[in-house]
């Protein structure tokens, strides 16, 4: 039931969740903290771009981000002028991708975590001495890691789930951008609804794991707490 | 509410007769139905609703009972099939056009350029239509096996949906070559640049293109006896089909 293709697509897609939430976790932790932390009146817009992914339809990410990594795009005519093969239909094209379809996965879980830690912890280690730097990853990020772990299991399980974006800027390559959402859909478009079965129960299993193991973490910690 | 109600009954009067034909369309014929669609539409009064996509994720939703009246796939394997789950009406399975695969790229200056670019170095991305879904990505396939260029392009072709998004690939200018449907060339010709050779039809499996009718109607008889007409048969032949 499950071909040999089939745990390429598996291993594809464990890959490009695991570089995204990897990007994600260094680009999305910044950025929750600034979102945490400023008082500028035009946070708002910058929140409302963080939540877009989770509005937009997938082909709209998918036909910009086409246009934007294609050979003719701003991106992709960069990477050719360097000489460097256009990032469309690759698998650093699908992270790219992902980065930006699970944003918001990352970035929200981190930032309420953040925002609950409030500023007395960190007032406390200032006037112990400790800098801004060291307030930031001896304090601040431990005492955020709940929403740090949430924040990286969403984004990871999010990826997995990833369809549209993927369909449209992924052309469906054996081995570099076939992931198993689009294999299954192949699949079932080919009538193969033994191998369609074989993967999505895998997925099924998978996701449901990860979500029952961020449940599970979140309660642990508030009963911790309490 | 009385004129309210004439005005309904005037509304619907003349649509009666008339019929909405829900037609499942395979990828290449898509845009060449919406060209010859009014020519049909004006001369019965019936009105075309068509949906489009790969050949095999048409056949799949009407074997899972998608309600289409007509399906125009792009090749004869399919509607066989069809045919033998006893899902069309029988004895109407109808090859209504040769499918002519073409060798496509925007950036070519001439024919030698464009066949030289087959076993350039590295190998360029070429965009073809999924085989396993679609007639023209199976014969695409077969072409560039029988050409001995598969090994090199075949792992890292990109594969489309249907043709239509292998075509956009490629008009796109994210690939830099296409094998795509001769009449999707034709009908775009303003927004494609470069070169098409069209592949010799004997140089790949032909690329029988049948119509099957799934419910019987009047109207929809009318569309498939429209589709065969000597006019219909001589447009398709101007926009890049051989005739069966």
């Amino acid at each position: 039931m499950i071909t040999a293709g089939d745990l390429e697509a598996l291993r594809l897609t464990l890959m490009l969740a695991a570089a995204s939430t990897a990007v994600l976790l260094l680009l999305g932790t910044p950025l929750a903290w600034w979102l945490a932390r400023t008082q500028r009146r035009g946070k708002f817009v910058v929140e409302a771009l963080v939540a877009l992914p989770l509005v937009l339809p997938p082909t709209v990410l998918g036909f910009y981000l086409l246009l934007l990594l294609g050979a003719k795009g701003p991106l992709g005519g960069l990477l050719s002028s360097l000489g460097l093969r256009p990032l469309a239909f690759t698998f650093g094209g699908l992270v790219i991708g992902s980065v930006v379809y699970s944003l918001p996965f990352v970035v929200q879980p981190i930032q309420d975590a953040f925002v609950r830690v409030g500023p007395r912890p960190l007032e406390v280690a200032a006037t112990l001495g400790a800098g801004p730097l060291d307030r930031f990853f001896t304090v601040a990020l431990p005492l955020a890691r709940p929403g740090l772990l949430t924040g990286a299991v969403l984004g990871f399980a999010h990826t997995l789930g990833e369809f549209g974006v993927v369909l449209m800027i992924g052309g469906n390559i054996p081995g570099e951008t076939r992931v198993a959402s689009i294999a299954i859909y192949d699949h079932v478009e080919a009538l193969d609804y033994g191998g369609a079965h074989g993967l999505s129960l895998l997925l099924l299993g998978l996701s449901f794991t990860l979500l029952v193991a961020v449940y599970g973490l979140n309660r642990r910690v508030r009963v911790m707490r309490a | 509410m009385r004129p309210l109600l004439l005005l309904w009954l005037l509304a619907l009067a003349p649509t009666l007769p008339a019929a909405e034909l829900r037609v499942a369309v395979a990828g290449n014929f898509a845009p060449v139905l919406e060209r010859l669609a009014p020519g049909f539409e004006q001369g019965s009064g019936h009105t075309l609703r068509p949906s489009s996509g790969s050949t095999g994720r048409l056949y799949a939703q009407i074997v899972q009972g998608a309600p289409f009246d007509l399906f125009l796939a792009a090749d004869a394997a399919r509607p066989a099939q069809l045919e033998s789950r006893g899902l069309v009406v029988p004895g109407t399975r109808t090859t209504y056009a040769l499918g002519r695969l073409a060798l496509w790229s925007p950036a070519a200056d001439d024919v030698d350029a464009l066949l030289a670019r087959l076993q350039a170095q590295p190998p360029p991305r070429l965009a073809i239509a999924n085989p396993r879904l679609a007639p023209y990505g199976a014969a695409a396939r077969a072409w560039l096996v029988n050409e001995g260029h598969w090994a090199a392009l075949g792992p890292g072709a990109v594969r489309g949906e249907n043709i239509a998004q292998a075509f956009h690939f490629v008009a796109s200018g994210n690939a830099e070559l296409g094998l795509v449907a001769l009449p999707q060339l034709r009908l775009f010709h303003e927004q494609t640049p470069g070169i098409a050779w069209t592949v010799p039809a004997t140089l790949h499996p032909p690329i029988e293109q049948q119509a099957v009718l799934l419910r019987d109607s009047e109207a929809a008889r009318a569309l498939l006896g429209w589709l065969l007409t000597d006019t219909t048969q001589a447009q398709l032949r101007a926009l890049g089909y051989d005739s069966p």
